[in-house]
């Protein structure tokens, strides 16, 4: 039961072959077990959670149940849950329960999903080893000397644990792909704008998007059913006819064109990733799809500007942490601007702060134009790219980072190895493109590896599709660490 | 040395909207604090703020009454500073591409008209209050007002006196509440205004350096203020003193304008594009939609007025200073045919009575019905001016017609050209030295006469016939 995806527990649920009730109490038995080692999840409700599997299976009882009425998840604690603790992974909000939910939390209480817990994070979304949170760094289960990515690492971690069946997640610069690679399951990042970001605590405004993390692309679409959809709370949320993510899976490959970036298989990229992602086309093109070769010539400059864009509109975002109306406020000051120093100081994480400086500095009166302006035109250069890409093909294969997880503490203490180990995935979130990870194979250490795709704007059925034939020819998203 | 004074004004206008700018919350004053503030004025965690797009057609209706540019595609910024009434740590306002562009207002300075240029309005939200009373020694902060939408508008530095600054004041004032944009209540904080004023010696091209005086909220203040400052500005230049850029506040109390920060305090408010909020892109439509619903402006309507009702411009100016006084004015002219007459009293007795009594026209005791029945009596001889004041007066204490009033106090003129030929003939041979002086040319002796006769009539007779009958009786 524990092993079972999303699609599967959705028909046991519906032929009464278990429980919501059963399925909660399990779950939760396995995160007891298995979370103190992992720090997956941050907070659990267990009273809560039981309440809402039985009103799940009273609402089964009753007949009106949606497909994934009593199926569980976790939220990734950036998402405000109305009665729960949202930390954000910051000692800023440790103590801040939130009095409303966010879109796509009413989405899945709506569609009756239970909420198992809330999964852990980098602070504000910040980081890519999810080792900047106030509640620790998250474990990778396949291997727990090594990161789980992030930021949305607690998710992963969770998902491929099967702690839980599916996770949300965020992804402003590769958040939810980077994680779903090293932790080997599947996680899609949709076009800007599908996902409302009503009650998702703000990173970088316009590159911030929510999406699922599960351990297949079938559930990855069932979830998005759920997640997307027009919301008039978020003024750069899409209005556009709701649509079935799942219409196209079964779709057959052939004649689908595959372009594979030249400067995704570069200098930089490991040889063991290569291996794994050509593996991976070779799949697809016994399926029948054809490959092309494309460019996107300024995919070496995502990292500046992302590195410029992420940390401007976060200086902003975060400035509402300033301990006047909710949150943590240091304990002692003397003046409202100590206050405000100290609350800050104490309260946000070193990465953290490092973006809020970085961002506080780059629209600086005399650095706005060299900076902010010129990375804005990066980005529209970075569209480009991938504008004349998808004149030549259905969608864009690549590796999701340059290597497989690496391990804790291995480059924590030097923020721009960090940032470089982001190439792959800024630009999609710069372009304003969808793109998923789906498990591909695994690097010499054991580590998995994801296949990274990379869709033109609102194409996550065709993504999906891709993905779940993959999966079909494929096991790798079936492999679960032994622990 | 001759000065000559430069004065900018940045005006806040507060728009009358149902509900707040980005939010849904209320924004009806006066409520008890942080009542009228949702999670989106308290800056939650996650939470978005939404266009309130009735303020882009308010906006748009200043921007076509100013005649002014409408940017057809206009942006929101972050203006980022700390402070503990503004909960996000940023206000959303509008920087590079605001609403409205350049534009013009026409003020009336004394009888002469001058055009003011607008630089640009654009739209914002208030901030929160800070309040430092009744908290021993903390602030409280209030948000109810964070959130409310502004138009700031900004004008070019047109203007030359204090006077100036006041009458472009006015005009905007004027011109926001005949648009139903604002409610104009200054004492709650409707429509606040900021002065830049500099001095500079005549004839020198170059602007001195300006002091921005800060959040003014009455006309008296305005003016006060202004003046306050253009006298310290000249004092400290021809001490040989500078004036160094800063902001400064007046102090009513007493009557001194105060430095708040020096240009090296000065913000750097690090504005950029809110990425929470698209462009606002206006369709030729959009503009029309709201164009269709303009109402006659003052300016417009005041050369109507001396073109249809022969009054002078002043009046017409005077007359078009409120929607509400150019309604009243009209519907008197209508009703009596009598638009020179009607613009006298009300611009005449009625404006000096208001005043006097501290009201506002909205309060006035005499509505325009009962004011054009006093001004068709005037018209018909039937009240000379001294007794139409005494109506007017009855009709401002009791709910009675000026016909009513003048049949309960026996106020009717006599015209009766017997009647008057038998009190002046009693006048003549009741005061024959009188009758002696006049004959001996002295010119005065006709008041006396006349008087005696307006006395007998008890103030009645009609004075103009009076005059004529004593002087064919004398002949």
């Amino acid at each position: 039961m524990i092993e079972a995806t999303l699609k599967e527990l959705s028909v046991q649920l519906a032929n009464k072959d278990v429980s919501a009730v059963e399925l909660a109490t399990a779950y939760l038995a396995r995160i007891d077990a298995l979370n103190p080692a992992l720090n997956a999840l941050v907070t659990l409700d267990r009273e809560r959670t039981l309440a809402a599997a039985a009103a799940a299976d009273a609402r089964r009882a009753a007949g009106d149940a949606h497909a994934l009425t009593g199926v569980p998840l976790v939220h990734k604690d950036i998402f405000c849950q109305q009665g729960w603790k949202t930390g954000c992974g910051s000692k800023m909000l440790d103590n801040f329960v939130s009095p409303y939910s966010a879109h796509v939390v009413e989405r899945c209480d709506a569609a009756g999903m239970v909420t198992l817990g809330r999964a852990n994070m980098d602070e504000f979304a910040m980081g890519s080893s999810n080792e900047n949170s106030f509640h620790g760094a998250v474990k990778n289960p396949w291997d727990t000397a090594a990161i789980p990515g992030g930021s949305s690492g607690g998710s992963a971690a969770a998902v491929a644990a099967r702690l839980a069946p599916v996770a949300t997640g965020t992804d402003t610069g590769g958040s939810i792909r980077q994680p779903a690679s090293h932790c080997g399951i599947t996680g899609i990042k949709p076009t800007y704008g599908v996902v409302s970001r009503f009650g998702m605590v703000a990173y970088a405004s316009s590159l911030d998007q929510g999406g699922p993390l599960a351990q297949t692309a079938e559930d990855c679409a069932l979830m998005l059913n759920v997640m997307a959809g027009f919301d008039k709370r978020d003024s750069t949320s899409v209005e556009r006819a709701a649509e079935d993510y799942t219409r196209e899976l079964d779709k057959p490959l052939a004649g689908l064109k595959v372009g594979l970036p030249r400067e995704y298989f570069a200098e930089g990229l490991a040889p063991d990733v290569a291996r794994v992602i050509e593996g991976a086309v070779a799949e697809l093109k016994a399926q029948g799809a054809e490959v092309v070769e494309v460019s996107l010539p300024n995919t070496q400059l995502s990292i500046p500007a992302y590195y410029v864009i992420a940390p401007a509109e976060a200086s902003a975002n975060l400035s509402r942490f300033d301990g006047v109306r909710y949150g943590y406020r240091a304990p002692e000051y003397k003046d409202l601007v100590e206050m405000y120093e100290k609350t800050r100081a104490q309260g946000f994480g070193e990465e953290v702060k490092r973006r809020i400086m970085v961002g506080t500095y780059v629209l600086s009166h005399g650095y706005y134009d060299a900076y902010y302006l010129k990375a804005q035109k990066i980005r529209r250069l970075i569209a480009n790219d991938f504008k004349a890409a998808f004149e030549r093909c259905d969608v864009i294969l690549g590796p999701v980072a340059p290597t497989a997880a690496f391990n804790i503490g291995e480059k924590s203490g030097d923020p721009v190895q960090m940032y470089l180990s982001d190439i792959y995935t800024l630009s999609v979130n710069l372009a304003g493109l969808p793109g998923m990870s789906v498990p591909a194979g695994f690097a010499d250490n054991g580590r998995p590896i994801g296949l990274q795709i990379i869709g033109n704007y609102f194409s996550e059925a065709k993504m999906l599709n891709v993905a779940h034939r993959f999966q079909c020819a494929t096991d790798w998203h079936r492999r679960a660490p032994a622990l | 040395m001759k000065w000559e004074v430069v004065i900018g004004l940045e005006v806040h206008v507060q728009l009358n909207t149902a509900s707040k700018i980005f939010s849904g919350s209320s924004t009806a004053f006066g409520a008890e604090p942080n009542t009228q503030a949702s999670v989106v004025e308290l800056a939650f965690p996650g939470v978005l703020p939404v266009l309130n797009r009735a303020v882009v057609d308010k906006a748009i209706r200043l921007g076509l009454a100013l005649n002014a540019t409408i940017n057809k595609k206009n942006v929101f910024a972050r203006k980022n500073y700390f402070y503990p009434d503004l909960p996000k740590g940023y206000q959303i306002s509008q920087m590079d591409l605001p609403i409205v562009g350049p534009g013009t207002l026409t003020i009336l300075v004394g009888e002469e008209e001058k055009v003011i240029r607008v630089t640009r309005a654009h739209m914002e939200e208030d901030a929160g209050k800070s309040l430092h009373e009744d908290f021993q020694g903390m602030t409280g902060i209030d948000l109810n007002r964070a959130g409310t939408p502004l138009l700031e508008v900004v004008s070019e530095p047109d203007m030359r006196s204090a006077e100036e600054a006041v009458a472009y004041a006015r005009a905007l004032h004027t011109l926001v509440t005949w648009l139903g944009i604002c409610d104009g209540n200054m004492q709650e904080g409707s429509f606040r205004v900021d002065a830049n004023v500099s001095v500079r010696p005549f004839g020198q091209a170059e602007f001195g350096t300006r002091r921005e005086i800060k959040n003014l909220n009455s006309f008296r203040f305005l003016e006060q203020a202004i003046k306050y400052e253009i006298q310290w500005q000249i004092d400290t230049l021809e001490d040989g003193g500078r004036i160094e850029q800063a902001t400064v506040l007046f102090d009513p109390d007493s009557g001194e304008t105060r430095m708040m920060r020096s240009k090296e305090d000065a913000h750097d408010y690090r504005y950029f594009p809110d990425p929470d909020l698209l462009p606002v892109v206006l369709s030729d439509d959009d503009i029309a939609r709201v164009a269709a619903t303009m109402p006659e402006l003052p300016g417009q309507m005041k050369a109507r007025f001396v073109a249809e009702y022969g009054v002078s411009a002043y009046d017409a100016a005077l007359l078009t200073t409120s929607l509400a006084h150019a309604e009243y004015f009209e519907q008197v002219a209508r009703a009596t045919g009598q638009g020179k007459l009607a613009a006298n009293w009300i611009n005449g007795e009625l404006a000096a009575r208001l005043n006097r009594e501290g009201l506002e026209l909205a309060a006035c005791p005499i509505d325009a019905p009962r004011l054009a029945g006093l001004v068709v009596r005037v018209a018909d001889g039937t009240l000379s001016n001294k007794l139409a004041k005494q109506v007017f007066d009855a009709l401002w204490v009791d709910a009675l017609s000026a016909d009513e009033v003048i049949e309960r106090d026996g106020l009717k003129q006599v015209s009766d050209v017997g009647a008057i030929e038998k009190m002046v003939e009693e006048a003549i041979a009741a005061n024959p030295k009188a009758v002696e002086e006049f004959r001996a040319g002295k010119e005065k002796a006709l008041n006396a006469l006349a008087g005696q006769v307006m006395k007998a009539s008890k103030g009645k007779a009609n004075p103009a016939q009076v005059q004529d009958i004593l002087r064919q009786k004398l002949a």
